[in-house]
């Protein structure tokens, strides 16, 4: 018995009320809500140790620059990865795909192939178009069924030895699909392409080990995984890592400086320029504690849980339509009320406290391909219960009688 | 409910269901074309002005229901009027959906309006109302195509 009502209590946030009712949040595939060890340990770091990291000979500088490199231990082991040196902190898993096509790009050729998916995030499709723009590399897009499932026959279609990146979602954030990423990679791995996981929406939702995936990148946000906003991981091959330039330059990236020459600092501090987030690397380490003392596996049974009473609830109401009916799907629900927009579903649930998103969830191309201009959805986290899809599920039925 | 009875109010509900002047004109002299990119809503506006006085004004396109409400009730109000007039008119709109939450707005020569003062209280929702009005300034300012996109809307 998974104790919701206990772990509600972890989450500050949960204990209001939106327009006098008592909030459901379900908009966590847009960002999770953070439990109050998270906040504490952020605060604990401004009130007590707020200090410039590395370099510095002060007890201060020295207490953060352990809590900052301890928090790259704590992601270094939840991902399975063989060293801290392949843990680099991005801003988040937008700018950590920007920084892989940015510098992998310079090498990339024209005629070399990039191949990503029809259920891509803005962020995994436009980094890519910027290579082509620059290197005139040829983007393949992997087609998807009417479920959401991505058609494996033809990504061995579009696979051949002109293939250098194979760049897919683990979890889609609009269809809730769970793409085979190990078939994906073992593919991309017979040509010699290399492979990049966005885990954003998976990281949180399954077990990820980088070692058994074996793939060459994986990227995540921290926001999505109780985390704060503005901090995320890149993971890297440190054979691949190494062989990159650097995308940002000074600060803690660098070596040494002389007007002639500069030499670049090792992994993993080569692509981290700058001061860092250190309150949100420590904020990030806590988020993954705690997420592994409630259990991960106790996580998933629930969620599972919680999307299959979603779907027959939601599936109750005939005039609702499902987009994204994948065999294997996390807990996001996406759908489509008769011929009623989003925005009006979206403001008038609103009112009875019920937090979902509304609009194309920065996948354009995938609303083009189910012809619809914008979906609800309705995305569940631990801390979810099916009284809130029972409440969501009268909020809807209110909105058709409106539109009646 | 309240706030929400507000936004919704029968008024608008009926112009999202039958909306008035919906279709393209085969013939105008002015057109332009809205697109809001954050929720995808797109709204065509076809005027036929002769010597400054809209005679025809018709609009097609998607969005929501304030949105498309918002497109309708504006046609049955410009039709007739001086270009001058639609865009003063345009003005008080925008004052409507606007305005402070706690400012009183005075509706009584606003007539249909008036039903948008509901959309204050959701700012979100802000550019749903005024695309379409937006997209008539432009069309009515130059009878070339024009484009309105999120970037100048507000």
């Amino acid at each position: 018995m998974f104790r919701v009502n206990e772990i509600r209590k972890d989450f500050p946030v949960l204990s209001q009320s939106v327009h006098g009712k008592p909030l459901i949040y379900l908009d966590n595939a847009a960002t999770t809500q953070k439990p109050l060890k998270v906040i504490e340990a952020m605060n604990e770091y401004y009130r007590e140790y707020n200090s410039n990291i590395h370099r510095g000979v002060h007890k201060l500088s020295q207490l953060s620059t352990t809590a900052y490199e301890n928090a790259r231990s704590v992601v270094k082991e939840y991902i399975s990865a063989s060293s801290t040196e392949e843990i680099i902190f991005t801003r988040g898993a937008t700018e950590a795909i920007n920084l892989v096509a940015a510098t992998l790009g310079k090498s990339l050729n024209e005629g070399d192939e990039v191949i990503i998916s029809h259920m891509e995030h803005h962020a995994n499709i436009v980094p890519w178009q910027m290579i082509r723009q620059e290197k005139g590399i040829i983007l393949k897009v992997i087609p998807i069924n009417d479920d959401g499932e991505i058609i494996f026959e033809e990504y061995e279609k579009l696979i051949s030895s002109k293939t250098k990146v194979v760049s897919i979602v683990h979890i889609s954030n609009t269809l809730g699909t769970i793409n085979p990423i190990e078939q994906i990679i073992s593919k991309a791995k017979e040509f010699n392409a290399l492979t990049l996981i966005d885990a954003s929406q998976s990281i949180h939702h399954s077990h990820i080990d980088v070692k058994k995936l074996d793939c060459d990148f994986l990227v995540f946000s921290g926001h999505k995984i109780y985390a704060p906003t503005g901090i995320g991981v890149l993971y890297g091959k440190k054979k691949i890592l190494d062989k990159l330039p650097p995308y940002q330059t000074g600060g803690d990236m660098i070596r040494s400086v002389t007007f002639e020459k500069t030499l670049f600092n090792d992994l993993p501090y080569k692509f981290e320029a700058g001061t860092p987030n250190i309150a949100g690397a420590i904020g990030l380490a806590e988020a993954l504690n705690y997420i592994r003392s409630i259990g991960l596996d106790a996580i998933i049974d629930y969620e599972k849980e919680l999307l299959n009473y979603a779907t027959e609830k939601l599936s109750e109401i005939t005039e609702l339509r499902i987009i994204g009916t994948a065999k294997s799907k996390a807990a996001v629900v996406s759908f489509v009320l008769r011929d009623i927009h989003p925005h009006d579903i979206g403001t008038m649930v609103d009112m009875d406290g019920v937090a979902i998103r509304t609009g194309h969830h920065c996948t354009e191309p995938l609303m083009r391909r189910f012809n619809v201009p914008a979906t609800s959805r309705a995305s569940f986290s631990f801390y979810n219960t099916t009284d809130e899809i029972n409440v969501l599920h009268n909020s809807l039925i209110k909105v058709i009688n409106m539109f009646k | 409910m309240h706030e929400l009875k507000e936004l919704y109010q029968q008024v608008i509900l009926d112009h999202n269901k039958n909306p008035r002047n919906f279709g393209p004109l085969p013939q105008y002299t002015n057109y332009a074309a809205g697109h809001n990119p954050l929720c995808g809503d797109q709204v065509d506006v076809y005027a036929v002005v002769e010597d400054g006085i809209i005679k025809e004004l018709k609009f097609s396109g998607s969005g929501c229901a304030i949105s498309k409400a918002s497109a309708s009730i504006m046609t049955t109000l410009v039709v007739g009027k001086s270009v001058e007039e639609a865009k003063t008119l345009f003005d008080e709109f925008h004052r409507i959906v606007t305005a402070d939450f706690d400012d009183k707005v005075e509706t009584l020569e606003l007539g249909k309006m008036a039903v948008f003062c509901g959309v204050r209280e959701f700012p979100a929702r802000v550019k749903c109302a005024s695309l379409a009005w937006h997209t008539m300034v432009s069309a009515l300012e130059s009878s070339q195509n024009n484009e309105v996109t999120d970037n100048n809307l507000n």
